[in-house]
């Protein structure tokens, strides 16, 4: 791909020509793009591409994916920034080029680390499943074999030949009837995650694999090529990245696939011991808040509590001195020996701030590792209220935190459904009566949730204010519209940031 | 048959591989007609010396080389490894890293002695005609789902000498499958979950698989026989508590599976044993597990207890280990059992049926029927050398071996069959005439 500096006229192709080049709405990205464009165009396909792929990733925590509801706010998205996503739409040729191209862009800036592949490689293979499941049903052979894809669907007496067999087979199918359906015939090894449980029928050496179950494969194959593309690309990143013209527009790119950045120092010295009682009611996910009152109630916390809890206080701003002085008095209150405090547990809390031992300043808990890792036993208050809390307790201190009936019943909803993280964001739209706009506000870490988190930050802002002159919304309104708590003292200064807020994320 | 003393071993094994190990088929076998550069050459092959001396790595250069080495080092183990990147008995000189393990045949064992919880006349490493029927069940079922449903053609099973089976896949695709695929083909064909701690070991859902409906009917053929007459597994209160054991709870409790049972479980057994034979309580049984209780919700009605007690009694249970590493070593067919003297020979799949492990040779038995035939011959031959070498090729055929490896050679045969297929294919593409 060539970049001139001058901006060149698109290439005009003959109606014909441009759906030969691009003969459908989706596409494995299995060749790169050839044609000349301009550097103001390349960085707008980048950030267009980007803008989408973090809706996707939205989207995908807010709402359960393959849900009507998330089908049609995707939808939206791409209709609004302009990408391909229908098959039958008349002119289809430049989105799906700026579909095509930002793509391969975009394989550049997220090439360069496991994190970024990971993340572009999930937020690609959610878009081409949502695109996949609107694609109609006869334009998927085509598709495939223009993919290069070795699935054939059988004929009709095939598939009655085996019909019985088929439907014991496959979870998947429905009711009884096969004729609807179209069914796959691809070598058994291609199944692998179908036919090890037993989920597909196998005859001489090949699976018959309804369509709902191709799709699964489909997305496996996607993944594994575009997961030997990067490892390409990175390879040859060097010769790319030595173009002055692009190396800073990729890393601007890749840095912002992070959410907000809580490891960074900014954030210290910007919030005061006596309002972490009233934060915790008001401003703490419910995670925290637990642990701050078990804090008080027992003046201890066990080890899994200190870490979530002690790295979620240092997110949002405590400082060393602070945190010390904060656990210090609390664990005195226990009748805990200052000495052995001393002895005990301020080398721990020091050492989460980096000053000991490997002097790794750790960043807080995502909401993934608290749902995922050390499950609370026993005498711990730690890991996520949504996650580890039988239902009836959940559902007894929502009721306790004055969450509406209606409220609760939709959050114990998410949690049956394993939603936990949509389960967080819903209490909080219930406590700061705020609706969420398309999926905008996604908790990924429990500091976001801390509606007070500073942002005098000089970065920040500067990286907030960038953000909006490119037109994307900064994925937290909240914490980047926000003021600093320091300013504000008095419960009615608090409560009219909270309506400042709410017009804010409305907008 | 002459009995087996592991004592004579050396002098026996001495014999064996001198005159009546088949060196030409098994180099026949390995070197999968020589289509692939050192594919025979790149093979690791390891063997257990006397004393429990091991030897990994060992390679050779052909068959006559093999055969030089075999008889010098009589092993009395030979294993079968796969076939590397480089030669394995230089495998010290490659760059580190550099010698990988490439392909090997997909292969299984199935031991006896993963079935101790569900055979009453045996344990351990002995067997007996009565429990062998779960070997022939276990290859039935096997072979069929890899035959029909995986679409394998060349399929070796070998008696292992003691006390299992063991199958060797070696179409040209399946030695190149990847460690993935190989466990979730075990996977695939695995039923019966669970150690000593799990009492019910067979869970079926209400959706059943053409595989497991298939090997359900394989065992049907073999129930009656094996597991209620030969085993007897209602023969008495012991036993057909373990049977009570799987069934769910909640069809346990309900007061009419006991009438259907005819059983009354306080303590008066005097239905239950008013009909003496495993056959009828087997019939009752199965009635009373049919049934469909009235207060119970969501319960599946009808065979799938009777099917998961007949499973998890007969169904083959498979070592994954085995099966899942491409450089897992295997016993070699026509390898020597250093306990019991057997020979692992290969298995008639046509008559599966009538294989009797006790009627195996044993290397003491054909190496005296080779004296035998040896001295009546030599009383008529001057040179020893000359007759050496003409009875070398024919020697194992005058023993109880002979049929044997007639089987082999069958399967030898298909391969080259198969192979030659490919080529033709391959070269009508090419358009080479």
């Amino acid at each position: 791909m060539e970049f001139s500096g001058v901006k060149r006229r698109k290439p005009w192709l003959i109606g014909d020509q441009r759906k030969a080049s691009y003969p459908h709405s989706l596409q494995f990205y299995l060749q790169p793009p050839s044609e000349n464009i301009s550097l103001i165009e390349f960085e707008n396909l980048a950030i267009d591409r980007l803008k989408l792929l973090k809706s996707v990733e939205n989207l995908g925590v807010s709402y359960v994916k393959g849900t009507e509801l998330y089908q049609s706010k995707l939808e939206a998205e791409i209709r609004r920034l302009k990408f391909s996503y229908r098959e039958s739409l008349e002119d289809e040729y430049e989105p799906r080029r700026k579909d095509h191209i930002s793509h391969f862009i975009l394989r550049l800036a997220y090439c360069q680390s496991e994190d970024l592949r990971r993340w572009f490689i999930q937020q690609e293979m959610d878009l081409l499943r949502f695109r996949f499941s609107i694609l109609p049903k006869d334009k998927i052979q085509s598709f495939l074999q223009d993919s290069h894809l070795h699935f054939e669907a059988i004929s009709e007496e095939e598939k009655n030949l085996r019909e019985q067999e088929i439907i014991a087979s496959s979870t998947s199918l429905g009711g009884p009837k096969l004729e609807l359906e179209y069914v796959y015939k691809i070598p058994f090894a291609d199944a692998l995650d179908l036919f090890r449980g037993r989920k597909v029928y196998l005859e001489n050496g090949f699976a018959y694999v309804p369509l709902k179950d191709i799709v699964a494969i489909i997305l496996n194959e996607f993944r594994a090529k575009l997961s030997k593309a990067l490892a390409l690309t990175a390879r040859s990143l060097p010769a790319v990245q030595s173009d002055e013209r692009l190396q800073p527009l990729l890393n601007h790119l890749s840095h912002s696939y992070i959410g907000q950045d809580y490891s960074i120092q900014g954030n210290a010295g910007k919030i005061s011991l006596d309002q972490i009682d009233s934060l915790s009611t008001k401003s703490f996910p419910p995670c925290m808040r637990q642990l701050h009152k078990a804090l008080r109630e027992n003046h201890h916390l066990r080890h899994g509590g200190r870490m979530q809890y002690g790295l979620f206080l240092k997110g949002i701003g405590l400082t060393l001195e602070q945190a010390l002085q904060f656990w210090k008095q609390e664990f005195i209150k226990g009748k805990m020996d200052p000495d052995k405090f001393d002895k005990g547990y301020s080398y721990n809390i020091r050492h989460s701030f980096g000053k000991e031992g490997k002097r790794t300043d750790y960043t807080p808990f995502s909401c993934l590792k608290i749902i995922l890792t050390n499950p609370p036993s026993q005498g711990d208050y730690h890991g996520c209220p949504f996650r580890h809390s039988d239902p009836e307790l959940l559902k007894q201190k929502l009721q306790s935190y004055k969450i509406t009936p209606g409220g609760i019943s939709q959050i114990l909803d998410l949690v049956k459904g394993t939603h936990y993280q949509v389960a967080c964001q819903k209490y909080f739209e219930m406590t700061h009566n705020k609706i969420s706009q398309c999926g905008q506000m996604v908790f990924k870490e429990p500091n976001e949730k801390d509606a007070l988190a500073p942002s005098g930050n000089v970065k920040r802002h500067i990286a907030a204010a960038q953000s909006q002159r490119s037109g994307m919304r900064p994925t937290l309104p909240i914490t980047a519209q926000c003021r600093v708590v320091t300013t504000a003292f008095s419960a009615s200064c608090l409560l009219k940031q909270y309506s400042r807020l709410s017009s804010s994320v409305q907008g | 048959m002459e009995p087996f003393d592991p004592a004579e071993l050396p002098e026996l094994l001495k014999l064996y591989y001198r005159r009546l190990f088949p060196y030409a088929q098994y180099y026949r076998w390995l070197n999968y007609g020589g289509v692939v550069k050192n594919y025979f050459q790149h093979r690791e092959f390891s063997f257990t010396l006397k004393d429990d001396i091991y030897i990994r790595y060992q390679s050779f250069n052909n068959q006559s080389d093999l055969e030089k080495e075999m008889q010098k080092m009589n092993p009395y183990k030979i294993d079968i490894g796969a076939v590397y990147s480089h030669r394995p008995n230089q495998h010290n000189t490659v760059k580190l890293g550099a010698f990988q393990a490439q392909e090997k045949e997909l292969v299984f064992d199935i031991d006896m002695t993963d079935y101790d919880d569900v055979r009453r006349c045996c344990s351990s490493a002995d067997i007996c005609s009565k429990c062998w029927t779960l070997m022939t069940m276990a290859i039935r079922i096997i072979d069929r789902a890899l035959k029909e449903d995986f679409g394998f053609k060349h399929r070796l099973w070998v008696y292992s000498g003691r006390r299992g089976v063991h199958c060797w896949v070696c179409d040209e695709s399946v030695r190149k499958l990847s460690s993935a695929v190989r466990s979730g083909i075990v996977e695939y064909l695995s039923l019966v979950k669970g150690g000593q701690d799990v009492k019910k070991k067979v869970h079926l859902s209400e959706n059943v698989h053409p595989f497991v409906r298939k090997s359900i009917s394989i065992i049907k053929k073999y129930f009656e026989g094996y597991a209620l007459v030969g085993q007897d597994i209602l023969e008495n209160k012991e036993s057909w508590d373990k049977i009570l054991a799987l069934v769910p709870e909640n069809i346990l409790s309900q007061d009419h599976f006991y009438v259907s049972l005819q059983y009354n479980e306080k303590g008066d057994h005097f239905n239950f044993q008013k009909h003496h034979s495993s056959l009828q309580r087997w019939e009752y049984l199965k009635k009373a597990a049919s049934q469909c209780p009235s207060n119970i919700k969501n319960e599946k009605c009808g065979p799938w207890l009777e099917w998961e007690i007949m499973l998890q009694y007969c169904f083959p249970r498979l070592d994954i280990n085995v099966s899942k590493g491409i450089n897992h070593l295997l016993k070699s067919p026509f390898s020597v059992h250093p306990k019991t003297g057997r020979i692992s020979v290969p298995i008639d799949l046509q008559k599966v049926d009538q294989f009797d492990p006790f009627a195996v040779p044993t290397i003491s038995s054909i190496c005296h029927e080779l004296d035998a035939i040896f001295t009546s011959e030599a009383e008529k031959e001057e040179n020893q050398a000359e007759s050496d070498i003409k009875h070398r090729t024919r020697d194992y055929k005058k023993t109880s071996l002979a049929p044997y490896v007639k089987v082999f050679e069958q399967f030898l045969e298909n391969l080259d069959k198969s192979r030659k297929g490919e080529l033709l294919k391959k070269s009508d593409l090419q358009k080479d005439f």
